[in-house]
């Protein structure tokens, strides 16, 4: 079963429509990746997958279970709010990692607070120990070993994003989506973090993940999708895609590309 | 000269109190603004359009009139028009209507400086916040205050250099601050009458205070 289903999500600002008519969907434990020309609103449709913007109509369900409906949205408290956009991690193109936390804190902050706040600690007196060793797991993973105790003014782009990237990891989220994930980076930083994802992505992490480096976009993912204006203008298995679009404007994008 | 060298202790002992009663002023304001700035701020900031407008037109009448003329109607008003001296007589009351009047005052300033700094914050930062599941009051306490707060130490510092200057305004309530102490020995006091230079001399101890704070504060920058 499909662990998230996108279904007819519109959404405008002012008079531009922004996202038409959006439908997807995407198995548990599948990489897709997301490409588009600029303004296509691929950061939109992230966007509202992780509540930071409200869909005009449509409906967002995860593991069949309706998370996203405009008629009920009004009516959510912010508590609710915060539980459904828990199902979603969200990487940004900027990191936006909190400046006066270290690495290790940046990690853990979210899910430390969140415990506190329900009282957590209290009855279990271990647990903020265990978030901590969680938050060490993490960094290790993501080869940051060595920069735990380091603030994001002392880490490359590449490390913080490779921070950024545990972060959203530490609430366990079901569907992490990637905002371009490079494309703040120098080109001899990229590669750090695209390895990061893909062996996310061979862990068999749900990942949506946008992005203009397209050699990556393919061979990372097991489906592709295509925006144009708004629209999902083509998508399907990543060898189709790319190797025998069906449609023009598809063709005319990747044909840029190989251009550049 | 010798004269001078006769008055000194007096009138050194005199300025010494006065200066006393400028510093409590000082800081008891700096210790009241300080928290109710940041009501104010957070009060403009409301998603409560009517809470926020009050607090708009609040700040903006305070920081459009003269701190003086705020001191004068906070001391005098409830006597005069309630016919209820709520300050009570004498330097304890003074005091307490000066600390009322520079505390709201200061506040008023150091909401607005708060308010450019919060703005001031990349909005990735709420964004990473939210996404995180985060609370509205995690985000602000937790991620945002503190870069707030980087932000504004400089607009601050100079806020808090002012303020030791701006205590003397409240001489025109009579506290007995330096001003005041300095001033009284020109109409005559403890035997010394017609004496100028305790009150030109109250610039040096301003001078000193002020010195002092701009190292400290440069420091803390
Ligand atoms: N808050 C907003 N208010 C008004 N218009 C917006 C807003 N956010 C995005 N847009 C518009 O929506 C369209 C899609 O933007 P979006 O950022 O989703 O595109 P994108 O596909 O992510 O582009 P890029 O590849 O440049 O990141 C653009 O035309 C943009 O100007
Ligand atoms: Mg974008």
């Amino acid at each position: 079963m499909a662990i998230l289903e996108v279904e007819h999500l519109q959404k405008s600002f002012g008079s531009t429509d922004v996202l038409k008519d959006i439908t997807f969907s995407v198995e548990k434990g599948q990489a897709v990746s997301i490409i588009g020309s600029s303004g296509s609103g691929k950061t939109t449709l992230l966007r509202c997958l992780n509540f930071l913007e409200s869909p005009d109509s449509g409906t967002i369900k995860v593991n069949g279970q309706v998370i996203f409906d405009p008629a009920v949205q009004g009516r959510l408290s912010e508590k609710d709010i915060r539980e459904r956009r828990l199902h979603f991690g969200l990487v940004f193109q900027s990191f936006n990692l909190f400046p006066q936390y270290t690495a290790l804190q940046n990690v853990t902050l979210a899910k430390t607070l969140m415990v506190r706040q329900q009282k957590l600690d209290k009855n279990n007196p271990g647990i903020l120990k265990s978030i901590e060793e969680e938050g060490k797991e993490l960094l290790e993973r993501m080869g940051l070993a060595d920069r735990m105790g380091n603030y994001p003014h002392q880490l490359s782009g590449g490390q913080q994003q490779r921070v950024a990237i545990a972060r959203a990891l530490a609430l366990s989220p079901d569907i992490l989506c990637f905002d371009e994930p490079t494309s703040a980076l120098d080109p001899e930083l990229t590669g750090e973090v695209l390895r990061v994802i893909r062996s996310l992505a061979e862990q068999n992490f749900t990942m949506i993940i946008v992005t203009h480096e397209m050699a990556f976009a393919r061979d990372v993912a097991s489906h592709v999708i295509f925006m144009d204006s708004g629209r999902i203008a083509e998508q399907g298995r990543p060898e189709e895609v790319f190797g025998n679009p069906h449609e023009e404007r598809t063709r005319h994008f990747l044909a840029g590309f190989s251009q550049s | 000269m010798k004269l001078i060298l006769e008055q000194m202790p007096i009138v050194f002992r005199s300025l010494n109190v006065g200066f006393l009663q400028t510093l409590r002023l000082f800081f008891i304001t700096l210790i009241g603004a300080f928290p109710l700035g940041l009501v104010i701020c957070m009060g403009t900031m409301s998603r409560l359009r009517l809470l926020s407008s009050i607090c708009k037109v609040f700040v903006w009448i305070i920081r459009g009139t003269p701190l003086m003329i705020q001191l004068l109607i906070i001391y005098y008003f409830p006597g005069l028009v309630w016919h209820n001296p709520i300050w009570g007589s004498g330097e304890n009351g003074r005091f307490l209507a000066a600390s009322v009047a520079f505390i709201i005052n200061y506040a008023c300033y150091f909401s607005e400086i708060y308010r450019g700094g919060i703005q001031a914050i990349p909005v990735g930062q709420e964004e990473a916040g939210l996404v995180l599941g985060m609370t509205r009051s995690q985000i602000f306490f937790r991620i945002k205050l503190l870069q707030m707060i980087k932000r504004v130490l400089p607009p601050i510092s100079n806020e808090i250099i002012t303020l030791v200057k701006d205590t003397s305004l409240s001489r025109i309530i009579a506290l007995q601050e330096i001003i005041w102490a300095g001033q009284a020995f020109m109409k005559g006091s403890q035997g010394i009458s017609g004496a100028i230079w305790p009150l030109f001399f109250t610039a040096v101890y301003y001078l000193a205070a002020t010195g002092i704070l701009t190292i400290g504060l440069g420091s803390l920058e």
